[in-house]
């Protein structure tokens, strides 16, 4: 059964926790696909209750450690450690059981279903009973089922999407799918959230509202959150650490600050980003 | 020697089988969909030339000919007609309007020649060839076929690999929209797919109806499932895979049913595509495919 | 009372309607048999309508539900319909009330098509498109191949199995052939009955519509809709596939006892290729994860040809030409767009309930 996390109103912004044990341990990780190096000697730590931020040029290799993460793909090299346990050989299944939950960079939406289905879907292991009681409607059926329906509406007000419970998930505005497919894996009642560039297609109102949405989300289930994002307003504005990934490989790690006066940063991708003109 | 006989007999079924495969193949690289009424197109190129010979009088010669034109505009038309309108549909709507292609075809046939089987004289008479002392004789047909499907399946290839034609329609089958901003007429390329396409058919209508000499409305359909079945098993959309596969389809169909059993020999084909598939997900030379998170 | 009605969930609403219209054509299907206004021809086709029926919306639950092409189905109504046959003929003397009898049967068939499911599933449903299609399609094949070669009898030693011909298997005196390889089951009792085929059918649209709206039936739709999303929210792909296909499977093994054991002989050929297309037709048309319009395209489809009867020889041009024409008519965008005109012009709501919901990939 899932923690009932009520969603504050207000968030206070806990110290950074990294004296705790940390939720995710990542070592020496590696891929190649048929002798290209992908991903390599990655190494990276998260704290219970840290928002991370994983940048780093189109290419680098980004959603790829997402996907080495939640085993997508097998790592080739090195060990992830959730919460001490050793994910390797473990399904996608498997690690979305043990904490890791994710949105993807080209969303996926059940998108022929319903935003309150689609967040149902998310609670398949929090309220479980079995297909004959479905079939045959049997008392395990009506209790779980009400009970999800409960936790959907508190999950959708997270972002204030209630009223859209019933609207196909297809047919949502494009921030809006963004935002359900965040509540969807915060459903699975994960202790790392995983986003793929979360901001991707918003307007800066809509960036600022979901920059208080995130925080909000850590305060209020106390889960570390690791962000792939390209706009650095919303990276440097709430990641307390930030890693720069380029050609597979770690090139700096530190908090916005430092990173943002890191010269090889600069000049690998900052840098870059100023040449293009946008903001860093 | 009789193992000899029948291999030589399984590669000319497996010819036959692999000339089909090739259109099957040809069209779902290209267009994307099974075309279930291909196997009756066979059907119809073996009518035409029975037609042309049994009641014209004509010569064989110009039997095959009538066949392949007659089915090539066929093909054209069906595509024109019934495809055509439907190129943006999900794919389950394009396969369930080409059974109705089939059971129109079928129909057809049924009304304009009866559904009573009709026995068809090769269009190949010559000697069989003899081969140790009488003790090996190979039948003309399937010196011919053996023949025709080597002819086709060099042409195929020289066509898809070194004439701007064939350039065009592997341009399509990799990204129909990618091709057309390069300025390939997709829908000409397409129509010049399902013309070859339904040409091939008509030669393996008068190639099957030699062979086993009977001709009826219903006799594309088992032949256009196996051939289907060929193209899968070599990797469906690969040209060299459907000939592979239409060859050792034929040749597993013929041996089956000489040393294990008659009546199983068709559960033996499907059993080795199961086996097949399960090994190599994608067929025999299929591409892997590899979906991007 | 509308008040009360309105207030019932969409979904829910939704599904006592099919319901509704299942019972009520059952009334007056009744009504017309009772009274003898019903032609024979057509009183004939009532059972092998409801096994039709039911073999849709399992099909169904597969393509539309699961998102899978299946062209084998009809392999699975063939293992319900002579394992139905075989333990009808076996249970003559034991079980003497024949709605039982046809009970017994029809589980026993419906258990067998899906442990054969299974058999098919575990390997099959690995792969994908249009390479699972072929697997279904080469499936059903090997099942006819394989019942025409089996030869089952039946004397007081009990069930005695045979392969390849009618002498390997050696009945005493009184004994009888059940299923005499190419010729099929023979001398079958015929215990179907209208009302077990609407029995069927209702307990099929519970099994298909509640499992559509609970915990299992939203994973497999899930895994249709985003089988990476599905298994990223900790959704079991395999499971859930294999859960859909083999229930399709055993409902289509109950259709299939069902629809042997209406007729005194059924030859395994009954169950081919075509068969599976004509349901899968049946679905297409009836949309594709629409329960209802299966339940409908199934009843109408079979009866059309009937209704064609006066063209004779024309009827399954027409019937072809009917079906590309509707294939063009609901799925070409300008063709749509032109009768939604027309519809709007005449003040008409077009329905439109081909392809509904997620298409089959």
């Amino acid at each position: 059964m899932s923690k009932m996390v009520p969603v504050p109103s207000a968030g206070i912004i806990p110290e950074r926790d990294l004296n705790s044990s940390p939720i995710l341990e990542i070592s020496h990780l590696g891929i190649t696909f048929g002798g290209l190096v992908a991903v390599e000697d990655f190494n990276l730590v998260i704290g219970r209750t840290e928002i991370s931020g994983l940048i780093g040029p189109n290419g680098a290799g980004k959603t790829t450690v997402f996907n080495l993460l939640t085993k997508v793909y097998q790592q080739t090299k090195g060990a992830i450690l959730l919460d001490g346990v050793d994910t390797k050989g473990m399904t996608t299944v498997q690690v979305n059981q043990l904490g890791i939950a994710r949105t993807f960079q080209n969303i996926r939406l059940f998108s022929s279903l319903t935003v309150e289905d689609n967040v149902k879907i998310g609670l398949h292991n929090q309220y479980k009973y079995d297909t004959l009681s479905g079939i045959l409607r049997l008392p395990p059926y009506w209790k779980a089922e009400k009970q999800a329906k409960e936790r959907v509406r508190e999950l959708l007000s997270i972002f204030n999407m209630e009223h859209m419970a019933k609207y196909k998930a297809g047919s949502l505005p494009y921030g809006a799918q963004r935002r359900l497919e965040i509540v969807r894996a915060l459903a699975t009642n994960p202790s790392l959230l995983l986003l793929d560039e979360p901001a991707a297609g918003m307007n800066p109102s809509e960036t600022e509202e979901l920059m208080a949405n995130i925080r909000k989300i850590r305060d209020a289930f106390q889960i570390a959150i690791l962000l792939i994002e390209h706009d650095m307003s919303l990276v440097m504005g709430i990641c307390e650490g930030i890693a720069v990934l380029n050609y597979g490989k770690i090139i700096a790690k530190g908090t916005p600050e430092e990173i943002q006066s890191n010269p090889e940063v600069i000049e690998a991708y900052l840098g870059k980003q100023k040449e293009d003109g946008s903001d860093a | 020697m009789d193992f000899i006989l029948h291999l030589i007999n399984g590669i000319s079924l497996g010819s036959i089988y692999a000339i089909i495969a090739l259109g099957y193949t040809m069209v779902y690289g290209i267009a994307k969909m099974l075309n279930f009424a291909h196997g009756d197109v066979i059907m119809v190129g073996g009518y035409i030339s029975f037609v042309v010979t049994a009641n014209l009088g004509l010569p064989p010669a110009v039997a095959i000919v009538a066949a392949v034109a007659v089915c090539t505009a066929l093909g054209v038309i069906i595509e024109k007609l019934a495809y055509k309108p439907l190129r943006a549909a999900p794919s389950l709507a394009v396969l369930i309007t080409a059974i109705g292609v089939s059971y129109f075809l079928q129909n057809a046939a049924l009304l304009i020649w009866s559904s009573n089987p009709k026995s068809y004289s090769s269009m190949f008479s010559f000697e069989p060839l003899r081969l140790f002392n009488n003790r090996l004789s190979i039948t003309s047909v399937t010196i011919v076929t053996v023949v025709t499907g080597i002819v086709v399946m060099a042409a195929l290839t020289l066509i898809i690999s070194k004439t701007k034609m064939g350039k065009a329609m592997r341009a399509v089958s990799e990204d129909k929209d990618a091709a057309q901003l390069m300025g390939i007429g997709v829908n000409k390329t397409i129509s010049i797919t399902f013309a070859i396409g339904s040409g091939l058919a008509a030669i393996a209508g008068v190639l099957l109806a030699s062979a086993y000499p009977i001709i009826m409305p219903t006799m594309g359909s088992m032949p256009g499932i196996k051939a289907f079945t060929a193209a899968v098993f070599g990797g469906i959309g690969s040209v060299p895979g459907a000939m592979l596969g239409g060859i050792l389809l034929g040749v597993i169909e013929i041996i089956g049913r000489a040393y294990i059993s008659s009546e199983l020999s068709d559960a033996i084909v499907f059993s080795v595509l199961i086996i097949v598939l399960l090994v190599k997900p994608t067929g025999l030379l299929g591409k892997k495919i590899n979906e991007k998170v | 009372m509308m008040k009360g009605i309105k207030k019932i969930k969409k979904s829910t609403r939704s599904n006592i309607i099919t319901y509704g219209i299942v019972v009520l054509f059952f009334i007056i299907v009744q009504f017309l048999v009772m009274t003898g206004r019903m032609s024979s021809s057509l009183r004939g086709q009532l059972v092998p309508i409801a096994a039709y029926i039911v073999m849709a919306v399992s099909l169904n639950l597969t393509v539309g539900i699961l998102g899978e092409l299946s062209l084998g189905h009809a392999g699975f109504m063939s293992v319900g319909a002579f394992s139905g046959v075989i333990v009808a003929s076996t249970l003559q003397d034991q079980i003497t009330n024949a709605p039982l009898r046809l009970a017994v049967s029809m589980l026993i068939g419906g258990i067998l098509a899906a442990i054969v499911g299974v058999i098919v599933g575990v390997p099959a449903l690995r792969l994908r498109g249009d390479y699972l299609a072929i697997v279904t399609l080469a499936f059903g094949e090997i099942i006819k191949n394989i019942v025409n070669v089996i030869y089952v009898g039946f004397d007081s030693n009990g069930l005695q199995m045979g392969l390849n011909s009618a002498k390997s298997i050696q009945l005493e005196d009184g004994g009888k052939m059940v299923l005499n390889g190419p010729m099929g089951a023979v001398g079958i009792n015929r215990i179907s009955t209208v009302t077990a085929g609407f029995v069927l059918i209702i307990i099929t649209l519970i099994i298909v519509l509640n499992l559509m709206h609970s915990r299992s039936g939203r994973a497999i739709m899930a895994v249709r809709d985003n089988r990476i999303a599905a298994e990223s929210v900790g959704i079991s792909v395999t499971k859930y596939k294999l859960m859909a296909f083999v229930i399709s499977a055993a409902l289509a093994g109950f259709a299939g006892a069902l629809y042997a054991l209406n007729f005194s002989t059924v030859v395994a050929k009954k169950f081919d290729f075509n068969t599976s297309i004509l349901v899968l037709v049946f679905v297409v048309l009836g949309g594709i994860g629409n329960i209802r319009g299966s339940i409908i395209a199934a009843a109408v489809l079979t009866v059309l040809p009937e209704l064609l009867r006066q063209f004779n020889d024309y009827r399954m041009l027409i019937y072809a030409i009917i079906l590309i024409l509707i294939m063009i008519a609901t799925n070409n965008e300008k063709i749509k767009n032109f009768i939604n005109k027309i519809g709007f012009m005449l003040d008409l709501k077009t329905k439109n309930n081909v392809n509904k919901g997620g298409t089959a990939k």
